[in-house]
């Protein structure tokens, strides 16, 4: 199909390189060098979509990211779907596909579209809230359809084919745009020599130069940027980023740039390359050149096909070579317009008629446009747009502006084309990201950035600088002092020269009146992609809501995914007339980030799946995966869970791990268990402070369990210390605690006592452990070591030195099944070696290897506590039953001490940890499951404890449990019941916590 | 994104190796048994949670792993200092200068 | 009170939607009210309908510095649910459950409440315990849930990634089938125009400067407008309670700290209930807009500010994509932050205060938002009746000094 509207010259496509794309299942061409909505208007597309609300036809309004219309689905298949893409931002690449994202069968005929005519008139704003009450059981029904129709564009279903990366950056002077302020700027800053970053959104740097009709040292404007942009990018302190939207600007001059460095390639990313990137930029100081977005007119029907924004048409004219239609109307307020009318008749084609709502307008361009004889209509508007898929006429009444009032019949013009242009709103949105207001100025009729905590310049159209001699200036300026204040010295520079030209002010007009009420006439649209209209917002402040962020939620202006670029200006100006307040009065609603929207996967980077967290493995992983370990994840290591053999479950192959370990000799990679070294003078006393129990009398060669609370006496850590010298001591820790242990002891030896001589090192990594435990270990623990393992040369909570697999060794004799134990702990280097070592020697004992499983079966049975586990962040040890290792004489007033000695603490019915024994041996209580006195009692029960510790023992032969009961350590021998979610009751007598050698001989021989 | 001037290391570095500890200058009562229950509560959980000036502990998490303290405007975010454990504050809501910059760098 | 019903739509469309009445009014301050409630959110609202509809006390004004309903009922997540593990929490909960259920109607403003479900994955095997704690304390507490294994949570879930090569593997999920989403904002509106229709004084753009006593007892309220008298006060104003328990003389245990949230571009309907995961830490919805509405934790440091640190995003992004690796291309449209009032044990204070007559109801936290009818329901009780309500008795101040904290942090509950 032929490009109907392409202009037969101009523009900077490259016309010897077609580009073909699909549109809605049509195939269409264009060429290198447009956006997708230039192309799309290329080809005569009058229609993108069907409104959200009332299923309007909806055409391309603009050119760049104000766009509220264009929002598409582009994507050839499932997996490289991208939803929402504005056509105005989206450079076209052969093969494109992109669809509409609503209507039904199609945009063009849309039977939602009927629905919304005969239906929109009950949906004002916040119609849904007024309705679908009842019954109450159909708001799920209601909301299934409400859903069905929301919504624009469609997520993938497939997983994404690409990958994103981001990348730190610093520099002295991050430049924001790359219109003439922001080139201005980006040039002085980088001459003075400082680091400076220039990003702009767009394809090409250039701006508005890139189409605007005025010259520089009477060139074309582009042959300025073209020198510029060279100039950049030979120095070496500029980068240059292309395609990147700085969409947030954070505290402390933080902000981030949404680099798309394939999008305008395909819809993934050529092999090897990052689909987008963002760039995390700490700037000293920030130039914010973001331009200004044209505000359209709001006047009846102005959503049909075939109304845009003035300054957009002269874009798809002089930029891409693109008339979206052939005679032209133009309804404004001010001077700028009337480049369109300029530019459109350059291209040859007519301009119908100019409605100025100024009575006299005598500036430059409105009389070159007088003289090339296009007819002018001052003091008038376009009051209607006529047509419904695309504009066919514009209605021009004479208006009274103070009085908002149509003063005459006006007359119906032919048209094809209606361009509206209330002005310009500065692009105060980063500026505005902290918080700082913007502030009203009367005279521009616009809000400009109001103070901050930003350390930037504002310079150009968003500082409410609008003529491009003065544009480049302030540019120059403000890039010259971002630099100084960055540190550098100030450079001189020249610009280029300017057309002078005779401007005259623009005049106050947001809505245009017509002849009948608000309420009644046409539709007014202010949000265009939200469907809110002029009467919509004149309802919200009738029924009261009146601050503009009420106005806003209850009629969505600005909610969309163009966050009310276009009509957030019209539609607070429309509220503050209708409450008899001014703008400023009024305020704007919060600026947050993005300025525009950010792939999730882009902000996510590279930190999904493999890499979404580190995964920590022991020294002996490989060896674990090749006897087919499965794995349990405890923090952020891969602990070995069991190791099933052929046709075992994890039961089974528990049971038989279990057996292993009381009847001959079990070995568990214990390695994950957190060490710190301790050093120091006062390091034993530091430990008397940070640990429940006494340390004052552990001699050198020994190691002794001990339990940490918080302040509020509450356990939070637990674990065996052992003393390698007088001043020096290891510490372990549970293998998820290690790190917030850690930072305890820091803060502690920091902020409260750093009169004490103690450093802690975490050696965690550094040391791998092998548990050896069961009656065999002795005799297999000899085989590879030199130590003198004789009960008494080496008794139970005592270390050794030594050789261990002919590598230097510290082996504690310490036990968490009961049984005889040793730990055996190598440099991790050697650790792999040592172990295969043990495992090949202990063929003859008998030794099995057993993980986390197992291990926690063996503690059990022996009622040892699992900190996480069997605490909660709410038990004492006394709660414990673990009274025996709390120092209550020791003379420092000891970290929990206190805490556990308050009224709450002292009760005599706390949660007591005990051992749970099912009368049914057979039956394993659920962990988790709630306890009851009574298991008759309705519902809401009163709950007396839950189950946290709970398994089928091998060993014992029957099951067993851990759990915390109401008073539990003076109800031995009584009953507690668990309810079950099937709705059968385990019932268990309450015993002592220790079922397995309740003596604690066989680890003692 | 903070930037914050860790006292130790001398440099300004992001927010991302540190870790907030909540407010400063909170000692631990030097004879626990002597506290009261309810002096004991306040100790552990009762906070000044001011809008405006705060004293308050950080960790350079990852990066020296010192604590230290900073006078931080919690309406603004702005960082007036960063000290030492055991030094005092400049900048007080009670007043004292007009907040200037420091001389640690950009904070603000 | 004007009723609104589909046929009233149908009638004033042929009016032009120019008849339509005000939702509340904007009333001159009197000199004294029987009760003052501080703070015009959701909480606040809901405590002066409850004090009207319920219990009779109609001269009631709640004075709110800024706009109704701009606080945290602005800037929240919408989660609705009662699965705490905690009796008095699940009491307190299903007590604004109970309430959330029918509320559209009693209100008569369709306040979107949503029963969709709300699902807390499990991805360890101590998840898994604590899961099965929760669900097996929340059904003998009358509070429905189930603890899905991962088949179930696979076919319940669709685009969940319940493979095993995910960093975490998802091992199950708690569903409470009763929670879901709400319309934040409507709630906020809902309850003003029903509290006004009950002669409720709103009054917006006031703001409270001083508490003023006399012989030690709160009588009243200075405010920008002036002196308010109030026989009772009840304080209401969520991440601001500091400050107000400063102008008041006493200090809470509490801490405000930014709570950021965002939204995607609005989307077809891809996620049908609520699902949050402690662990990969991220939670998401979809919003009958079509927007995804994801959270996470807190920013570590005390904030007024509103905003936030960019880390958590990220952090909070990440969690999303590894849980559906099919939204990545979903674009991030808008972030914003709230102010919460955290307290040491995730749960709030609903209390006296050493001032007498003064009634504080605050340090909900990140989770707030789901208790709005039952917070005000119970806090109006207590300002009628000068007592605590007893669900609210073991949310008292006094806890943080006996050491009976009601300490969520310790369950495996999400405090969101």
């Amino acid at each position: 199909m032929s490009q109907v509207n392409r202009l037969a010259t101009g523009g900077r496509v490259d016309r010897s390189q077609p580009v073909t794309f699909t549109f809605n299942g049509q195939t269409y061409q264009g060429f290198a060098g447009d956006t997708l909505a230039a192309a799309l208007l290329a080809n005569g597309v009058d229609i993108v979509g069907r409104s959200f609300k009332y299923s309007r036809p909806r055409g391309i309004v603009a050119a760049g990211a104000e766009e509220p219309n264009a929002v598409l689905q582009i994507g050839s298949t499932e997996a490289a779907q991208i939803p929402n893409v504005r056509a105005t931002q989206q450079a076209l690449y052969p093969g494109l596909v992109a669809t509409s994202t609503n209507g039904w069968p199609s945009v063009n005929t849309d039977m939602m579209g009927i629905l919304g005519k005969v239906g929109g008139k009950m949906m004002p704003p916040g119609f849904y809230y007024k309705t679908f009450m009842y019954p109450q059981n159909l708001w799920l029904t209601y909301e299934k359809y409400i859903r069905k129709a929301a919504g624009l564009g469609r997520s993938p279903t497939e997983v994404d084919p690409d990958s994103y990366d981001y990348m730190n950056q610093h520099c002295d002077v991050l430049v924001v745009g790359a219109g003439p302020a922001g080139l201005a700027a980006a040039l002085a800053a980088a001459r003075s020599g400082a680091r400076v970053i220039l990003a702009d959104e767009q394809e090409e740097f250039g701006g508005s130069l890139l189409s605007t009709r005025e010259t520089l040292d009477g060139q074309v404007a582009s042959e300025w940027v073209d020198e510029v942009v060279a100039e950049l990018a030979g120095m070496a302190n500029v980068t240059l980023l292309p395609r990147s939207t700085v969409n947030g600007y954070h505290d402390h001059n933080f902000l981030t740039i949404h680099q798309r460095l394939t999008d305008h390639l395909g819809e993934v990313a050529p092999m090897g390359m990052a689909r987008q990137r963002m760039h995390r930029v700490r700037a000293k100081r920030v130039v914010l050149a973001t331009g200004a977005h044209e505000r359209p007119l709001v006047y009846a029907n102005n959503d049909v096909p075939g109304n845009m924004l003035a300054d957009a048409v002269s874009t798809y004219v002089r930029r891409y070579g693109v008339a979206p239609g052939k005679q032209l109307v133009l309804s404004t307020n001010n001077d700028y317009a009337y480049r369109v009318v300029l530019d459109w008749l350059d291209a040859g084609l007519q301009v119908v008629a100019v409605a100025d709502a100024r009575s006299n307008p005598r500036g430059a361009w409105v009389e070159e446009a007088r003289a090339r004889g296009v007819r002018i209509l001052t003091g008038s508007a376009v009051v209607e747009a006529r047509g419904s898929k695309r504009v066919t006429g514009a209605r021009i009444c004479a208006i009274d502006v103070t009085a908002l009032k149509v003063t005459s019949p006006g007359e119906v013009l032919d048209c094809d084309l209606i361009v509206s242009s209330g002005g310009y709103s500065p692009v105060v949105h980063l500026a505005s990201h902290l918080g700082g207001k913007p502030t009203w100025r009367e005279d521009i009729l616009a809000f400009v950035p109001g103070d901050g905590l930003q350390k930037r310049e504002c310079a150009g159209a968003v500082n409410g600088v609008f003529r491009l001699g003065d544009v480049l200036a302030d540019g120059f300026e403000a890039g010259v002092k971002a630099a100084v204040e960055a540190g550098l010295s100030p450079v001189e520079g020249s610009l280029p020269a300017t057309e002078a030209r005779h401007e005259e002010p623009a005049i106050a007009l947001f809505q245009v009146p017509h002849d009948k009420p608000t309420a009644r006439a046409p539709k007014q649209f202010v949000d265009l992609q939200n469907d809110v209209t002029a009467a919509g917002i004149e309802l919200a402040t009738r029924e009261g809501f009146e601050s503009v962020e009420h106005v806003k939620r209850y009629t969505a202006l600005g909610f969309g995914t163009d966050q009310g670029k276009l009509g957030n200006i019209n539609g607070l100006a429309i509220a503050a007339r209708s409450l008899g307040i001014s703008i400023p009065q009024m305020g704007t609603t919060m600026f947050r980030p993005n300025y525009t929207p950010v792939t999730f996967g882009a902000i996510a980077g590279r930190h999904c799946g493999a890499l979404f967290e580190p995964k920590r493995y022991t020294a002996m992983q490989s060896w674990h995966l090749q006897n087919g370990a499965e794995f349990e994840d405890v923090g952020q290591w891969k602990r070995p869970w069991y190791f099933p053999k052929a046709g075992e479950d994890l039961h089974a192959a528990v049971a038989r791990e279990c057996l292993a370990v009381r009847n001959a000799v079990g070995i568990l990679d214990a390695s994950t268990l957190g060490k710190i070294d301790i050093q120091g003078p006062d390091a034993r006393e530091f430990l008397n402070r940070v640990y429940t129990n006494a340390w004052t009398k552990l001699d050198v060669g020994k190691a002794r369990y001990g339990l940490m609370c918080k302040e509020d006496g509450m356990v939070f850590d637990d674990g065996v210390t052992a003393c390698l010298a007088d001043n020096h001591f290891l510490m372990t820790t549970t293998t998820g605690g290690a790190a917030r242990v850690m930072e305890w002891l820091e803060i502690y030896h920091q902020t409260e006592w750093p009169e004490l001589k103690v450093y802690f090192t975490s050696v965690t990594d550094h040391w791998a452990t092998m548990t050896l435990s069961g009656p065999n270990s002795r005799k297999l623990l000899a085989e590879v070591t030199d130590i003198d393992l004789d009960k008494d040369a080496f008794p139970f909570m005592s270390w050794k030195e030594g050789q261990v697999g002919g590598v230097p060794a510290r082996v504690f004799r310490i036990s968490f099944t009961g049984e005889l134990s040793y730990e055996v702990n190598v440099q991790a280097d050697y650790a792999l070696g040592v172990w295969e070592k043990i495992i090949a020697a202990g063929q003859k004992h008998g030794l099995t290897p057993y993980g986390t499983e197992t291990m926690h079966v063996l503690r059990a049975e022996k009622g040892f506590i699992i900190v996480g586990q069997d605490t909660d962040g709410s038990v004492t040890p006394d709660d414990l039953n673990m009274g025996w290792c709390v120092g209550r004489t020791k003379p420092f007033s000891w970290i929990g001490w206190r805490g556990m000695n308050r009224e709450d603490g002292l009760r005599e019915d706390r949660k007591q940890l005990v051992g749970l024994k099912p009368i049914d041996p057979n039956q394993v209580l659920p962990e988790g499951a709630q306890l009851v006195f009574d298991p008759k009692q309705a519902i809401p029960m009163q709950m007396v404890g839950h189950v946290t510790s709970s398994y089928m023992s091998a060993a014992l032969g029957y099951s067993f449990a851990m759990g915390v009961v109401k008073g539990g350590l003076k109800r031995i021998g009584e009953r507690v019941f668990a309810p079950l979610v099937d709705g059968s009751v385990i019932e268990a007598e309450i015993v002592s916590s220790v079922f397995y050698d309740p003596k604690g001989e066989r680890q003692n021989v | 994104m903070l930037h914050i001037f860790c006292p130790h290391c001398g440099e300004l570095r992001s927010e991302e190796e540190f870790h907030a500890k909540g407010q400063a200058h909170i000692p631990r009562p030097l004879d626990p048994a002597a506290c009261s229950d309810a002096e004991w509560g306040d100790y552990l959980f009762f906070r000044d949670n001011p809008r405006g000036i705060h004293h308050e502990l950080w960790v350079h998490a990852a990066g020296c792993r010192q604590y230290f303290n900073a006078t931080r405007h919690t309406v603004t975010y702005e960082i007036l200092e960063t000290y030492k454990i055991g030094e005092k504050p400049r900048f007080t809501a009670a007043g004292g200068a007009e907040p200037q910059a420091v001389d640690q760098g950009v904070t603000a | 009170m004007q009723r609104y019903s589909g046929f009233g739509l149908f009638k004033h469309a042929f009016s032009h939607h120019e008849n339509w009445q005000r939702m509340w009014r904007n009333p001159t301050p009197k000199p004294v009210y029987d009760v003052i409630i501080v703070g015009g959110g959701g909480h606040g609202l809901a405590t002066a309908y409850y004090l009207a509809k319920e219990f009779g006390i109609k001269n009631v004004a709640v004075i709110e510095k800024g706009w109704l309903g701009g606080g945290n009922t602005a800037r929240n997540t919408t989660i609705v649910r009662s699965n705490y593990l905690w009796d008095e929490s699940a009491h307190l909960y299903e007590h604004a459950m109970k309430l959330w259920e029918g509320l559209s109607q009693d209100l008569n403003y369709n306040v979107m409440f949503s029963q969709r479900g709300v699902y807390n994955l499990c991805h360890t095997l101590q998840d898994m315990r604590d899961s099965e704690r929760r669900v097996s304390a929340n059904r003998l507490n009358g509070v429905d849930g189930e603890l899905l294994d991962a088949k179930q949570v696979a076919e319940e879930i669709p685009y969940l990634d319940c493979s095993k090569n995910t960093r975490y593997p998802v091992m199950g999920s708690t569903v409470q089938r009763r929670g879901g989403v709400a319309r934040h904002d409507a709630v906020a509106w809902g309850y003003a125009r029903a509290a006004d229709a009950l002669g409720v004084d709103l009054l917006q753009q006031t703001e409270v400067i001083g508490f003023r006593k006399e012989n030690g007892v709160c009588i009243g309220v200075e405010t920008t407008k002036g002196f308010i008298g109030g026989k009772r006060v009840g304080v209401v104003t969520a991440g601001n309670s500091g400050h107000m328990a400063g102008l008041a003389g006493f200090r809470l245990p509490l801490e405000s700290h930014p709570l950021q949230a965002l939204v995607s571009e609005p989307i077809k309907p891809i996620i049908d209930s609520v699902i949050m995961s402690n662990a990969v830490h991220g939670y998401i919805s979809q919003s009958d807009k079509g927007d995804l509405v994801i959270g996470a934790g807190i920013d570590g440091y005390n904030g007024y500010g509103q905003r936030g640190s960019y880390g958590t995003i990220e952090h909070t992004l990440q969690a999303i994509v590894e849980m559906f690796p099919v939204l990545s291309r979903v674009r991030m449209n808008r972030q914003w932050g709230g102010i919460v009032d955290t307290s040491p044990d995730a749960c709030p204070i609903i209390s006296k205060t050493p001032v007498p007559n003064l009634f504080f109801n605050c340090g909900w936290g990140t989770g707030g938002f789901k208790a709005t009818p039952g917070s005000g329901h119970v806090f109006a009780a207590s300002l009628a009746k000068g007592e605590m309500h007893p669900l609210a008795k073991p949310f008292s101040m006094d806890r943080f000094h006996t050491g009976a904290l009601i300490d969520e942090h310790g369950a495996a509950a999400v405090a969101h």
